[in-house]
């Protein structure tokens, strides 16, 4: 019976990564290493102004005294900081009038991603802002958006063409002291997507991001920052890819969300970063920082997330629960197998009256992997009436692997309700079975039992990235089962 | 069709079946009796392929093919299904969904295209009327809450769905009220054909007044100890099994 199972796990567990080939693109790249004068030359090649400099010295030097957090459940080899080169940049004209600027490979790598940066061809309703290594490469629909008045540009551009809001919203929920990585990140960020939406205007598409790791021993630090004015709503997605390379590559990012008055933000990430081989070679070190403010009364901001790839993954998308009655919201599948490690959750913090938080965790953890659930439900003592309701589920693969969650709960405030259910659970051999008897081969019951456990998360997703989810969580389990 | 020589099975290092021989031509109703623990599961469970049971000796043909090299999808794709003692719950994973990749497989083994989405819901209608299947079942999960008898109901269902050459029903009837077993045995009666097998495993008679079988076995302690026409069934339910079982030692 062991033997059995060892032999289904070992045949679902061998998948592959479809999206690890390197594209020959010239790149315009910085020597390794990092000290202030890279800082300085980053700001410098990006022509930016005054302030942007100075937030950058601020956050490097903070960095400098600050030490890597230890408190993950997570085995993280040192990571050599000077070995990493800080800005590369695929070599093009700087700023893009039409789609004919954009070196052909270029618009090829990204149409083999399924990201065709031509707007007739791409899928109807959705706006992208490409982003390889550095650079963001080109944005789509970007004139019909300003029609609008939605402002939806690449980070670099924002901050010349629009540095009054770069400068206001910038750093105001993740600050450049906020924690080891977010202030690497505000040092040395090359690129990312900003999004500006006008008071009481629903964003008519969504707005995406792809990103793109291309060349070697490059580091990606990019910021996206999102502004939703009063009455305003805008639905975000974002997904990322990276070749398939023997060293590991490191990805720092920002993602800072301001919702005011009555504004709506759904941001939605399907992260496939490289994960490294099946022995645990290789892989993106995945430690993102991305927080949103409910700033406004009746404001609602919403992650959603499918964490399939990266070696490494440390992430707690958070929302701060300020105004009143404003609700904040966190859907996550996370799918660890072989070697990944993942750490990833949430932190809600009431503040705010009435506020209310919804938590569902769905952790899949396959091969030697290790799959943790870390989140903190906060609520402040003037935060009356809050409310939260977690749901913390792990689905196991075979007996190698590891499952844990960490829920941290602080309720200062007597009239808050807080509730937090948990469940772990295996795929049994007789549920295997029980399909293969229907005539469903292996591979595919594990998705349609994978996909049924995700169901909940995945139905938060926009349809067509819906689809595109439950393909990659079947893909990233391939090869696994017990 | 099926044809099972001198076979030899164990888990866990034990024997549980220890030479069994039975043939099954198309057209024919086969019953299998016996006490608990005699082994019938463990025959059916082999006989679809699940891996944890080793088959130590003897051979089984299926339309002339070694089944035992078959995976078990392949043999469900080949027309064989296993109405299940105990129905697995499979949580999350539709009914609809999860029928519409079975069908999809069977026809993609034929070299069919996928079905359509409206004749597959029509499909679906006409077959759980067939066994009064209550609509709100499938479109719930896998087996999940279903009660026992729903779950029994459920596996006709589905082999209706998928109309399989062999059929084993293993204690299909048990669970069942007596209108849900009269139901469930007219579904049966109305998928047979000349060209399709059933064996049912049961321990009542009272099940093939509906279903007739025209062979009854008798299985103990991992052997065939007895063939008959139905009456053997009659003669079962009267006696018991203990003049067999004395009989076999003899
Ligand atoms: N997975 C298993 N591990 C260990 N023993 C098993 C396993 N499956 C079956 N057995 C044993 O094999 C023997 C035969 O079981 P089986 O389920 O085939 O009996 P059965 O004739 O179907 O009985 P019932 O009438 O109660 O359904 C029993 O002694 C049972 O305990
Ligand atoms: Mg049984």
């Amino acid at each position: 019976m062991e033997k059995d199972q060892d032999k289904i796990l070992n045949e679902v567990t061998q998948g592959e990564y479809k999206y690890g080939f390197v594209s020959d693109i010239e790149s315009e790249s910085i020597p390794k290493g990092l000290n202030e004068d890279v800082v300085r030359l980053i700001s410098q090649k990006k022509n930016e102004p005054e302030f942007m400099l100075e937030f950058r010295l601020k956050a490097f030097r903070h960095w400098q005294t600050m030490k890597m957090p230890q408190w993950a459940h997570l085995i993280v080899p040192k990571i050599n900081y000077q070995d990493i080169i800080y800005y590369s940049a695929p070599k093009q004209k700087v700023l893009l009038d039409s789609l004919d600027d954009v070196d052909p490979e270029l618009r090829a790598t990204f149409d083999k991603l399924g990201i065709p940066l031509d707007e007739q061809k791409h899928l109807s309703g959705v706006a992208v802002d490409a982003v390889m290594d550095s650079v963001s490469v080109k944005t789509t629909f970007k004139e019909n958006l300003a029609e609008l008045g939605i402002i939806f540009c690449s980070f670099s551009e924002a901050v010349q063409e629009h540095p009054d809001l770069v400068k206001k919203y910038m750093g105001s929920v993740v600050p450049y002291t906020d924690n080891y990585f977010a202030s690497l990140n505000s040092a040395v960020f090359s690129d990312g997507s900003f999004c500006f939406i006008p008071k009481s205007v629903r964003c008519p598409m969504e707005l995406s991001t792809y990103f793109r790791i291309n060349a070697a021993n490059t580091g990606q630090f990019e910021r996206t920052l999102i502004v939703a004015e009063d009455d305003s709503y805008v639905s975000y997605l974002e997904g990322c890819t990276a070749p398939r390379r023997d060293e590991n590559q490191l990805h720092a990012a920002i993602v800072e969300i301001v919702a005011n008055r009555n504004a709506e933000v759904k941001y939605s990430t399907v992260q496939n970063w490289y994960p490294g081989d099946k022995n645990g070679k290789g892989g993106i070190y995945n430690f993102v920082t991305k927080r949103g403010k409910c700033a406004g009364e009746n404001s609602k901001i919403s992650w959603t997330q499918v964490e399939t790839g990266s070696a490494i993954t440390w992430k707690y998308p958070s929302c701060i629960l300020l105004g009143n009655n404003s609700i904040g919201e966190f859907y996550s599948v996370a799918v660890t197998n072989n070697h990944q490690q993942a750490d990833t959750g949430t932190k809600m913090i009431h503040i705010g009256k009435n506020t209310k938080s919804i938590i569902v965790s769905k952790g899949i953890s396959a091969g030697f992997s290790n799959n943790s659930y870390r989140g903190l439900v906060k609520v402040v003592k003037n935060a009356t009436n809050a409310r939260n309701f977690s749901q913390c589920d792990s689905l196991l693969l075979g007996d190698k692997c590891g499952a844990h969650t960490y829920p941290y709960i602080e309720v200062d405030n007597k009239d808050s309700i807080v509730e937090h259910e948990a469940t772990t659970s295996k795929i049994g051999e007789d549920q295997i079975f029980y399909c293969n008897q229907r005539g469903i081969k292996t591979e595919d019951a594990i998705g349609l039992i994978v996909n049924g456990y995700a169901k909940e998360v995945l139905n938060k997703l926009p349809m067509e990235f819906a689809v595109e989810a439950q393909k990659l969580l079947q893909i990233s389990l391939e090869g696994s089962v017990g | 069709m099926l044809l099972i020589k001198n076979l030899r099975a164990s888990v866990e290092g034990k024997e549980i079946l220890k030479g069994i021989n039975l043939e099954v031509k198309a057209g024919e109703v086969h019953a299998i009796m016996g006490p608990n623990g005699s082994g019938k599961s463990t025959l059916a469970s082999v006989l679809a392929g699940r891996e944890i049971f080793q088959v130590t000796e003897g051979k089984v043909s299926y339309f002339g093919k070694d089944l035992l090299e078959m995976s078990p999808e392949e043999r469900a794709s080949e027309g064989i299904f296993l109405g299940f003692q105990y129905p697995i719950e499979i949580p999350g994973v539709s009914m609809v969904n999860f029928m519409k990749t079975a069908v999809n497989e069977q026809r993609k083994h034929k070299g069919l295209d996928p079905i359509s989405s409206s004749d597959f819901l029509k499909l679906m209608r006409e077959k759980k009327e067939l066994v009064e299947l209550d609509a709100a079942l499938a479109n719930r999960s896998v087996n999940e809450g279903f009660s026992g008898g729903e779950k029994k109901r459920n596996e006709i269902f589905q082999m209706a769905m998928l109309e399989p050459k062999l059929s084993i029903l293993d204690e299909t009837d048990s669970g069942l009220d007596i209108d849900a077993l009269r139901i469930v045995a007219n579904g049966v009666n109305k998928l047979k054909t000349a060209e399709n097998a059933t064996i049912v495993i049961t321990h009542y008679q009272r099940l093939l007044d509906y279903i007739i079988p025209d062979y009854v076995h008798v299985l103990n302690n991992g052997k065939i100890i007895k063939s008959g026409g139905k009456e053997l069934a009659f003669e079962l339910e009267e006696k018991g099994y203990d003049w067999l079982k004395n009989d076999s030692d003899k």
